[in-house]
């Protein structure tokens, strides 16, 4: 018995984990049960190719993005406080959490939800979501369903819309307005039943 | 003159169908004894009760479609969409998904064991509790004991008792000639056999719609948990078994059940080649005088939360099919078998030392294929029907994905469907307004 906060222990800085991501003793160990149940080989960490083994992200079209967001800097190996801090960006937004308006933004707050997003397009992490970028992950989403033509058709509109300094690519703050009316703390929150 | 007490025990009221009461006893024992330790526990946590087992996993889940979730992100979106509708925002719809599924996703989950609500004091589901009190433990160890040396032995006895019925009651009676009493003595053998198996398994099962019993010359089709399903279905009526032959103990008991009853065991080989296999069961079928077939159609065992894909080989022999739901209480004991984490002895093992097997079987009206109707739309059809009625959710998903890739037509028929939003649209920019 004392399985939870026997697993907790086991599970190096678990404290300071949750105080940095916000989630309770039971999420954290569910995470690292997922996160031990990924790693398939018992490496003691992750690979992308133990992300490319789920079978519903495998037929996600934008499936080698997100998974990239996870390995970032081109580095192969992922441990379990990174896997955390990525999924924390996912927590639903805490109302009652109060706001320290001297501590750093909390990693769930709608702004870095915003820019774990804007990431995704952003492959090089310039800050600018460049025509050329945009068309990249066009390409991946539609593969072999429209013509290039088409494709950059859609680019062209979709900068055209939220370009607003005209420098053919999108910043950050251009693409923050253009969301501005979106519910980002409902469609991009997951929330744990327990 | 111990042995000829067991004997008389255990064999005599399995063979008239009779019980003697035990195991409703032990099992009303039992759910009180949970009752209080759950008690226990939730006064101890100060957590609201949870009602019921969390069959669908951790997350939630929404069950709106592509096209609704990314409507309805793009309608918040301000800028009026003039043709070739893409938006940035329509990329959440698909990384919150990718999200979702690396947290949790809806195959994996399917092959590991149920988590319950609350603890029913085995080790093994002890997920999420903490160590409550000195009371607590102290009924834990108890059960420890019972459950490891006193129902562990007794039911091993049992098993082998049974067993050895079987095996040997099977020989002598292939010995008589092919008649009708031959028959019957060897349902009444099989019967005999598998009431003595599920005691010794403490197995408490409850049979619904027995007027829907398969009949002879038809096809059951039940969903697949464990191999103990066997033993629970045939404890209310002879089937034919359908599987591959196997070496050792299976591959003895195997060759001693074909000799008093006809069943379909298949070498390897002929398991590849899918019209022999078709065409034996057949013939079997069409033979009115022979036990109706027992086929699992998911191929592989499921966690009992949840219904795969049926793979419609059974169902393009084109008899009249009698599907089975069969629901364990997960209380009790979990009853999946995690044949990647236990070796068959294992799972044997954790089974005979759980508290006992609580389970509902549900027969279900046969269900023929339609006109015009293929064997994958009627397969399907019939796995709604057993999800439905064992209050199982119903999947498309494929059992074999437990060790095989995701095929390239599922990814590409999402791209299909997002790229209809886009340029499919497009040729209506005024309706979007």
């Amino acid at each position: 018995m004392g399985s939870t906060n026997s697993t907790l222990s086991k599970i190096p800085n678990a404290g300071d984990l949750m105080q940095e991501t916000g989630f309770s003793p039971a999420h954290i160990v569910r995470l690292y049960d997922r996160y031990k149940a990924l790693d398939k080989d018992k490496k003691g960490h992750l690979c992308p190719q133990d992300f490319g083994a789920i079978k519903e992200l495998a037929m996600n079209p934008i499936s080698d993005r997100i998974i990239g967001a996870f390995f970032s800097s081109g580095q192969e190996v992922l441990d379990f406080p990174s896997f955390v801090r990525i999924l924390a960006h996912f927590r639903p937004v805490d109302k009652n959490r109060p706001k320290d308006p001297n501590s750093p933004e909390h990693i769930n707050s709608r702004s870095n939800k915003l820019k774990f997003i804007f990431q995704l397009y952003d492959q090089d992490k310039d800050g600018k979501i460049s025509r050329q970028e945009l068309l990249q992950v066009l390409r991946t989403m539609l593969e072999k369903q429209v013509t290039e033509e088409q494709l950059e058709s859609i680019a062209d509109r979709t900068i055209q819309e939220a370009d607003l300094d005209r420098d053919d690519a999108i910043s950050f703050d251009e693409f923050r307005k253009s969301m501005e009316k979106v519910n980002i703390e409902h469609k991009m929150s997951i929330r744990f039943l327990r | 003159m111990w042995i000829s007490v067991v004997l008389a025990l255990t064999v005599l009221p399995a063979m008239f169908g009779l019980s003697l009461g035990f195991t409703d006893l032990y099992i009303k024992v039992l759910v009180k004894t949970l009752e209080w330790a759950a008690l226990r526990i939730q006064r101890a946590q100060k957590v609201p009760a949870v009602p019921c087992h969390l069959p669908n996993g951790i997350i939630q889940k929404g069950d709106s479609s592509m096209e609704e979730e990314i409507v309805e992100l793009r309608r918040m979106h301000p800028h009026p969409l003039t043709g070739g509708n893409f938006t940035l925002c329509d990329t959440f719809y698909f990384c919150k998904k990718g999200i979702e599924s690396i947290v949790e996703d809806q195959v994996t989950q399917r092959f590991t064991s149920e988590e319950l609500a609350s603890w029913n004091l085995l080790t093994r589901t002890n997920n999420n509790f903490h160590y409550i009190s000195m009371r607590v433990t102290i009924i834990w160890g108890l059960g420890v004991f019972i459950r490891y040396c006193i129902l562990l032995p007794l039911r091993i006895i049992l098993a082998a008792t049974g067993l050895s019925w079987l095996v040997i009651g099977t020989t002598l009676v292939g010995i008589l000639p092919n008649s009708n009493v031959k028959d019957r003595i060897s349902d009444l053998l099989h019967i005999t056999c598998y009431r003595i198996c599920a005691r010794g398994l403490s197995a408490k099962i409850h049979y619904h719609n027995k007027e829907n019993h398969p009949k002879k010359g038809g096809i059951c089709v039940a969903n697949h948990t464990s191999p103990i399903d066997i033993v629970i279905l045939a404890n209310d009526g002879c089937y034919a078994m359908v599987g591959q032959v196997h070496g050792g103990l299976m591959g003895l008991i195997q060759r001693s059940m074909v000799r008093s009853c006809p069943h379909v065991w298949f070498e390897r080989s002929e398991m590849k080649d899918r019209h022999a296999v078709a065409k034996r069961l057949r013939d079997h079928v069409a033979d009115k005088t022979k036990q109706p077939i027992l086929i699992f159609p998911e191929g592989t065992c499921i966690n009992n939360t949840s219904v795969m894909m049926f793979k419609k080989g059974s169902f393009e022999i084109g008899k009249t099919i009698h599907p089975v739901a069969i629901k364990y209480d997960p209380q009790f004991g979990d009853a999946f078998w995690n044949s990647a984490k236990y070796s068959m002895v294992a799972y044997l093992l954790r089974m005979m030392t759980s508290w006992a097997i609580v389970c509902n079987v549900w027969y279900l009206p046969p269900m023929s294929q339609q006109d015009g109707e293929d064997a994958v739309n009627f397969a399907n059809r019939v796995k709604s029907a057993i999800a439905h009625q064992g209050g199982l959710v119903d999947l498309s998903w494929d059992g074999g994905l437990k060790r095989g890739k995701v095929k390239e037509s599922y990814k590409e028929a999402q791209q299909k469907m997002y790229s209809s939003m886009i340029v499919g649209i497009s040729l209506k920019p005024s309706d979007m307004m």
